[in-house]
């Protein structure tokens, strides 16, 4: 069978499942649309909060990154975990108890304001949907390259799959569906991991591997590692970043934006009971965890297999790395995974020398006695995760399942986040502020209708993207940080924050957040519109745009205490909702008002 | 009812006591060990790096999911003593 018949009965028949699961969990109330009729087991949900959080960034692009830039990008495996640990301690249980559908509901009620709900109506949606258009965008990608059909061909096959889960299932239907898309994408991630982990290292478990012997060359695979990257003029792996203070940072945004993010939030409002809530986040990052351990493992086993292919002489043990590094592999024969993914562009060689052999290494004056002219072989991080089966000459089906994974983890989070937007348009703006007497079957009406607009939205954004992927995942995270999770903190642990406090709050956070973006970004992402370059030497005490929702958050709350102790104190029965928040006791099934 | 007020008081108290305990061990893991700390680790060798390395990539994800569950258990405890639970 031809490798892309098999991707296709891999990408085909899993797709048949999350839809065939869809439809026989088909919502028929507002409650089972949005909560899932509240009767979610904690294990149950745990899974499904890690297909809704483990997106494209997590399975695609995560270890690529890791790979090339070593101790450094262990923001994003602290930050993307560490944020369970906020959520599950300050947030989660107590949104549980408060037991309303949504982050606006919440924020509103508690700061007894409809232009507070307003606000973080407009903070979820700007967050969620630029999230979106990056999962979408991720997904026809995959599906164009495994599907073997153009990159817009296969973002409007993502939309219509999207489209039919989760327009039709609403929260019931996307949390089974996202229980065996699980399922799908931790198998696809951790099998070739298991290989690689066994041809590197003897172990089959890839997270004990990575601090094991290597078994080519006897040596820790972490020191063989730096010393076979910095024999060729790159960093070493495991070298400690000059900027302390922006990666704290940024480790503290994505820890604060993971937990404001309202897709994900929204999951704890699905479990029976309070403490159903505290077990659903454990369980939540056990599964998360999962991958989080494996994807270090993948990400140095992947740079060392990536290094050896073109320097075989290096595979093994090595007593002079100066003559270990003389002899790259000429490019006729180069291995297959080399020849299949030149042809997406996201490998190119570049014969600067002419002498028909790749040279990859970091361009310094070091070799050029060599007669060597710069680095010739491109490889981009994204391609990393997906062609690591190819890499490791696995059969045919493990390269099909991977395809079925980077795809069950962009169109889980997408699905997961449109239903956050959905829900905050149908319930927050249309029955919360338009028409507060519109019908229980009006407001599905208009659930889906919105959920429609908002894939539509996405898919021609993702067709026609800005230029901005990476941007406007920080910018996701920087909102949510910088707006809506100080908000929901300060409404359960203070009684004294009233509602001008909190408007003045996420306003100033999120204002200055995105003001701090734009200046380096670009104004609204429009290119050239930046005021300053984009670079370390002009960042405010070097702190990076990606990093500054942290500083936003904290401007959010120190705003919001200094506004709410001048003006009056917020009226009695709002300290009786806070008091009510905090105690387990009497929380029911979500309330449908 | 002021008996149920105090009680409510002192669970609260223990709440956000052991929140506190929870997050200062949550950043000694990440921002403590795995970045800012690590240079006084170096010393510490685990398989062919360091301490600080090992938190940053492995070691803080499974101090916050212990975390996590030692947090739940805890107040599932402090829901039954004070009679708090549902």
């Amino acid at each position: 069978m031809s490798q892309f018949a098999i991707n296709v009965l891999f990408v085909g028949g899993s797709f048949a499942i999350y839809i065939g699961i869809a439809i026989w969990a088909k919502a028929g109330s507002t409650r089972d649309f949005y909560v899932a009729g509240g009767g979610v087991h904690p294990i149950t949900n745990g899974m499904a909060i890690g297909a809704d959080w483990m997106s494209a960034a997590s399975f695609i692009s995560m270890a690529g990154i890791i790979a090339s830039a070593g101790y450094g990008a262990s923001t994003f495996l602290m930050g993307w975990t560490g944020g369970y640990v906020l959520l599950a301690l300050l947030l989660a249980p107590y949104l549980r108890k408060f037991g309303k559908f949504t982050v606006p509901e919440f924020i509103g009620d508690r700061f007894y304001s409809k232009p507070a709900r307003m606000v973080a109506v407009i903070c979820l949606i700007v967050a969620s949907l630029t999230y979106v258009i990056g999962q979408m965008a991720g997904a026809g990608v995959a599906f164009s390259r495994f599907l073997e059909v153009d990159a817009t061909t296969g973002l409007i096959i993502a939309a219509i799959v999207v489209f039919f889960y989760s327009v039709l299932g609403g929260m019931k239907g996307i949390t089974y569906t996202q229980v065996a898309q699980y399922i799908v994408l931790i198998v696809a991630y951790t099998i070739p991991a298991v290989f690689i982990s066994l041809e590197l290292t003897d172990n089959p478990i890839p997270p004990l591997g990575l601090f094991s012997d290597h078994s080519a060359s006897g040596e820790p695979l972490l020191s063989k590692l730096n010393e076979v990257v910095t024999a060729l003029g790159f960093n070493e792996y495991t070298a400690m970043v000059d900027n302390k203070l922006n990666m704290v940072l940024f480790t503290l945004s994505l820890m604060i934006g993971t937990a404001g993010l309202p897709h994900v939030i929204m999951r704890f409002f699905t479990v029976p009971k309070v403490a159903d809530a505290r077990w659903s986040a454990g369980w939540a990052l056990v599964f998360i965890g999962l991958l989080y351990l494996t994807a270090p493992a993948v990400a140095s086993m992947a740079r060392l297999n990536l290094v050896t292919t073109i320097y075989p002489d290096m595979a093994a043990q090595v007593e002079n790395y100066e003559d270990a590094t003389a002899n790259p592999i000429a490019y006729a024969d180069r291995p297959d995974w080399i020849r299949t993914w030149e042809e997406t562009g996201l490998i190119t060689f570049d014969d600067k020398n002419n002498d028909g052999r790749i040279q990859l290494y970091n361009n310094a004056a070091a070799f050029s006695d060599r007669g060597w002219q710069g680095n010739e072989l491109e490889v981009s991080n994204d391609i990393l995760v997906l062609a690591n089966p190819e890499i490791a000459n696995l059969p045919g089906w493990v390269v099909g399942l991977i395809a079925a994974g980077g795809l069950a983890a962009a169109l889980s989070t997408a699905a997961g986040l449109l239903l956050a937007i959905s829900s905050a348009i149908s319930h927050d703006l249309i029955k919360g502020a338009i028409n507060p007497k519109i019908t229980e079957k009006g407001e599905l009406r208009a659930a889906r209708i919105s959920m429609s607009v908002a894939i539509v939205v996405a898919t021609y954004l993702g067709v026609n993207p800005p230029g901005f992927a990476a941007q406007v995942v920080a910018l996701a995270f920087g909102i949510a940080a910088a707006s809506l999770f100080p908000a929901l903190m300060m409404g359960i642990f203070s009684k004294r924050i009233n509602n001008k406090g909190a408007i003045a709050g996420m306003l100033s956070g999120l204002i200055f957040t995105l003001v701090y973006i734009f200046v380096y970004k670009g104004w609204f992402f429009i290119p050239d519109t930046n005021n300053l370059a984009d670079v370390e030497a002009n960042w405010v005490l070097g702190i990076s745009p990606l990093s500054i929702g942290a500083v936003g958050a904290i401007l959010n709350f120190v705003v919001a205490y200094l506004v709410s102790s001048v003006t009056e104190e917020p009226p009695q029965e709002i300290q009786d909702l806070v008091e009510s928040v905090r105690y387990p006791k009497g929380a029911g099934a979500a309330i449908d008002h | 009812m002021a008996d149920d007020k105090s009680k409510a008081a002192a669970y609260w108290k223990a709440n956000l006591r052991l929140i506190t305990g929870c997050l200062i061990v949550w950043a000694l893991a990440s921002y403590g060990c795995a970045i800012l700390l690590r240079p006084l680790l170096a010393g510490i060798s685990v398989g062919g790096t360091d301490l600080g390395f090992w938190f940053a990539q492995q070691g803080s994800i499974l101090v916050f999911i212990g975390l996590i569950f030692f947090y739940a258990w805890k107040m599932n405890r402090l829901d039954k003593k004070f009679g708090l639970g549902e």
